[in-house]
């Protein structure tokens, strides 16, 4: 080979390697959407089993005249194992305890909900579709294998033909599993849902904001607009660049020592969580409001001076108001980092087991991300879907924040 | 509550710049008196001196609500030796009073045997705090209402009466608001320094149980030996200086560092030369923000990632070739790390790629190079700096990452340079030590702090680096 050919077979090689290194990249992106779908989507169904109800008086404690509070007062654990024995007639009790493992462990609490919404139930025969339990909802779905010795599965032989007597029955079905969009946090998987963490992130990102926004606004106009450069603005900038590159967790031990430490803040609420978020989101937000400020022409500040408005007439009336869609941009995009990150929220003990959802940002509460951490760290496959849910519904949030930034970028930026 | 009177702070406030601006107006028209300024800021004047002072007691009363929770349960007047008791047992007792709280105002038919007992055997005092501490929300909600309506009131009316065609608002005004954006943009500063001396005094309350020389050169990390032996004693010392031997960790954190950069680095940087200087601009159009959605992906999601496939995976790989490969394997968190840096390592690196000059790319062109020749021998070389810098910006983001190590990487340390075997890293110890109990006198605790200042410096030192060659490279094209 010449030594011209042998420099263009370099030069093809070398453009091989970088196009490969880029689709490399890029089926990276695709694979773990794939996997995160592929495991996630069937959390969003849930199995269900066809039963006749007979609400029979005698095994509820509660009459239909009786208060509301009551009714949610009551126990219907005897009404659930009454539901059950008629649905499968001659159940010895052996038997009768791994028919009850099939149906969800909170079956009295549907039927109390039943009952809380129609107290005229009693004494009537309903037909109900009635939660599976995780496990059995996992082999109806296809997640755990049939054709394995029994010793390694969760459903047994028995629980399998039961299964398969109702299938052919035509008594299974699958719902669309609202729980886990109206639910909190719940130790079985087939109840457990995302609200709860939803609002916890929901009140530390206001938080977040509040803190932020305002002073990231007021801090950039210092910058850019009032002081000239010297020493202070010096350490001020390069406190600021250096304060965007902290790692996440170092903010946490900062909430952690600082905040709950020192000033006595609770524990696990998002005003603490939504606070070192604040302090993480601040640099970023000002870097990006700066820049947005730089980018107002000077004729405008010009124009207002030789008007005779003062600086901070000119400031606030007519910079503010132009490099304002900038400033928005750069915010949520700070924002939607904030609610990606886990590590703080960790350290300051947004990460406990919180079954109620949080009313305020006083409320112990667990946020989106740390409450994927918490379902990664279950053994139960049942919450491998709602781990990988979780990150679905976590990963549209981020889709749709980053989609308003740049709708916001696209329509209100003014070009000069 | 308190949320209630943050709005009532605002209406009112917002309100009170109707209320000054007409009173100034009446001045001018009614009275007669030239006013010094706008009546507009007449307005603001007033909305500034009530908005500032009330939002300030706002948020003052917001954060301490849980010192003043305290002060209003565990009182002197219920508790007279209240002074003298160790932080233990006040905590104690804070703790049973909080539990008898939840009791204490329920209906007879409501409580258990259990509740009766609980009841029976509290002192009267202590019911009498811990009926107080059921209600205190309710009276602290309504007593910050009640002064959030009467103090923004009070102040506006101060506010309007002090108005007159001397005062000249406008001036103040601007003060004002000078005042506010100069502490905003130290704001920033404080941070800093709470990081800083957050880090640092509990650092120092670590090193008073543990040796600086122990803690920086020791190979063995046990935390699970700093426990109590008994409570006159304190901590045993000979224990400790097992406990907490900070060389695994560092080796640990740079193996899956290196690991990390091993991918990030080839992949990142031949794609940002592919972007740059090969692909049309369709491509780059659509492959740059894919690879950037790499960047916003949550770290929680590579970590969930690496540990349910990626780990298997490579065990099952390594197992096919007769390696023994652990679950927990570096390998897996370097990988899964890895890809999460490619974008940080390709977009930084193509913005540099592009602020070479277009003439030194023409000059090589000219003197009949081919394309890669001219990357390699003309464009690689003079952004050298500024690639080197975004190396070290992902070099330090690597070191700080903390969810992918978490969720994939070991818990247990293990000083080892061997990719297959687990290791584990600062931040996962920094998490571990701080899940569960968090105790400000326990070693275990504390190391946390002193893991975190370490952290910190590291970064630090890499940032500063990296930004400097960037800034100095950058002045070089410019």
């Amino acid at each position: 080979m010449s030594s011209l050919e042998k420099r263009l077979a370099a030069e093809k090689r070398f453009k091989f390697y970088g196009m490969f290194a880029m689709t490399l990249s890029l089926f990276f992106v695709l694979i773990l959407m794939y996997k995160i779908f592929s495991t996630g989507s069937g959390a969003f169904v849930r199995t269900t089993i066809n039963a006749d109800v007979y609400f029979d008086p005698n095994f509820i404690e509660v009459s239909s005249n009786s208060s509301k509070k009551e009714i949610m007062k009551a126990s219907y654990v005897d009404l659930a194992d009454q539901v059950i024995n008629q649905n499968h007639p001659g159940l010895d009790e052996e038997n009768f305890i791994k028919v009850r493992e099939m149906y969800t462990r909170k079956f009295d609490y549907q039927l109390r909900d039943y009952i809380a919404n129609n107290p005229n139930v009693i004494g009537k025969t309903v037909n109900l579709d009635i939660s599976a339990s995780s496990d059995l909802d996992q082999i109806v779905k296809g997640n755990y294998p049939r054709n394995v010795p029994e010793a390694q599965r969760k459903i047994n032989d028995y629980q399998l033909s039961i299964l398969d007597s109702l299938d052919s029955k035509g008594k299974m079905s699958k719902t669309f599993n609202f729980w886990f969009f109206t639910n909190g946090d719940s130790r079985d998987p087939e109840t457990a849902g995302i609200l709860g963490a939803l609002m916890g992130s929901f009140y530390a990102l206001l938080i977040c904001f509040s803190f932020a926004f305002p002073i990231g606004l007021l801090a950039s106009v210092y910058l850019e607009e009032f002081v000239k450069p010297g020493k202070i603005t010096d350490i001020i900038e390069v406190n600021i660049n250096n304060l965007a590159a902290v790692p996440s967790i170092v903010y946490g031990l900062l909430g952690l020592g600082m905040l709950i430490g020192v000033f006595g803040m609770p524990y696990q609420v998002p005003l603490v969580g939504g606070l070192v978020l604040g302090f993480m989101t601040l640099p970023t937000i000002i870097i990006a409001s700066r820049a947005s400020l730089r980018g107002v022409p000077p004729s405008i500040r010009e124009g207002a001076l030789a008007v005779g408005a003062t600086k901070m007439q000119t400031v606030f009336h007519h910079v503010i108001p132009l490099s304002l869609p900038g400033t928005l941009t750069g915010t949520i995009i700070g924002m939607a980092q904030a609610l990606g990150e886990t590590a703080p929220l960790l350290l300051v003990g947004m990460v406990a087991f919180v079954m109620e959802i949080p009313g305020g940002a006083f409320d112990p509460a667990t946020g989106l991300p740390s409450q994927i951490y918490l379902w990664s760290e279950s053994a139960e496959r049942g919450f491998l879907e709602k781990t990988s849910a979780g990150i679905m519904l976590l990963l549209s949030f981020l889709i749709i924040m980053n989609t308003v930034a740049v709708l916001v970028r696209r329509k209100l930026e003014v070009k000069w | 509550m308190l949320y209630l009177s943050l709005v009532f702070v605002f209406i009112l406030s917002y309100s009170f710049y109707f209320y000054g601006k007409k009173r100034a107006l009446s001045l001018k028209f009614k009275k007669n008196e030239n006013l010094s300024s706008l009546p507009d800021y007449y307005g603001y004047y007033v909305v500034l001196l009530v908005f500032f002072p009330a939002i300030i007691i706002w948020f003052f009363l917001l954060i301490f609500k849980s010192n003043f929770q305290e002060m209003f349960v565990m009182s002197p007047v219920l508790f007279p030796d209240v002074a003298t008791w160790s932080s233990g047992k006040f905590g104690l007792i804070m703790n049973k009073i909080s539990n008898l709280s939840m009791i204490v105002n329920l209906s007879e038919i409501d409580l258990t045997v259990g509740d009766k007992s609980i009841l029976k055997m509290a002192s009267e005092s202590e019911i009498i705090a811990a009926k107080n501490l059921a209600n205190f929300d309710k009276i602290y909600g309504w007593s910050n209402l009640t002064l959030f309506i009467i103090l923004p009131v009070l102040l506006g009316f101060l506010a309007t009466k002090s108005i007159s065609g001397k005062l000249n608002a406008q001036p103040i005004v601007e003060k004002i608001i000078s005042y506010v954006i100069k502490g905003s943009s130290y704001i920033a500063i404080f941070i800093t320094f709470g990081i800083f001396f957050s880090l640092v005094f509990e650092a120092i309350n670590f090193f008073r149980y543990v040796n600086f020389m122990d803690f920086f050169f020791n190979t063995a990390w046990n935390p699970n030996r700093a426990f109590v032996i008994n409570a006159s004693e304190g901590f045993d010392q000979e224990a400790l200086k097992e406990a907490f031997g900070f060389v695994p960790l560092l080796t640990g954190t740079l193996l899956i560092a290196s690991v990390a950069m091993l991918v990030a680095v080839p992949l990142g940087l031949l794609t940002a030369i592919y972007l740059a200087e090969y692909a049309s601009s369709k491509v780059r159009d659509i492959a740059k923000p894919i690879i950037e959605i790499l960047a916003g992906i949550p770290t929680v999601v590579y970590g969930f990632f690496a540990a349910l496939s990626l780990a298997p995976f490579i065990k099952d790989v390594g197992e096919g070739v007769g390696l023994p490969v652990s679950a927990e394997s570096a390998l897996a968190a370097g990988l899964a790390m890895g890809v999460m840096i490619i974008p940080f390592v390709s977009s930084l690196s193509d913005d540099v790629i592009k602020a070479v000059p277009q003439s030194l790319r023409e000059g090589s062109y000219a003197i009949g190079a081919t394309k890669s020749e001219t990357i390699k021998k003309v464009i690689l070389p003079a952004a050298l700096a500024g690639i080197m810098g975004s190396f070290l910006l992902a070099i330090s983001r690597a070191i700080g990452e903390t969810m992918i190590v978490v969720m994939a990487a070991s818990l247990r340390a293990n000083l080892t340079f061997n990719p297959l075997e687990p290791a584990t890293t600062i931040t996962t110890q920094i998490v571990t030590s701080l899940i569960g109990d968090v105790e400000f006198d326990n070693p275990k605790t504390l190391v946390a702090f002193a893991l975190g200042l370490t952290l910190f410096v590291m970064t630090l030192i890499l940032n500063i680096a990296a930004i400097t060659i960037v800034k100095k490279y950058r002045e070089k094209y410019e």
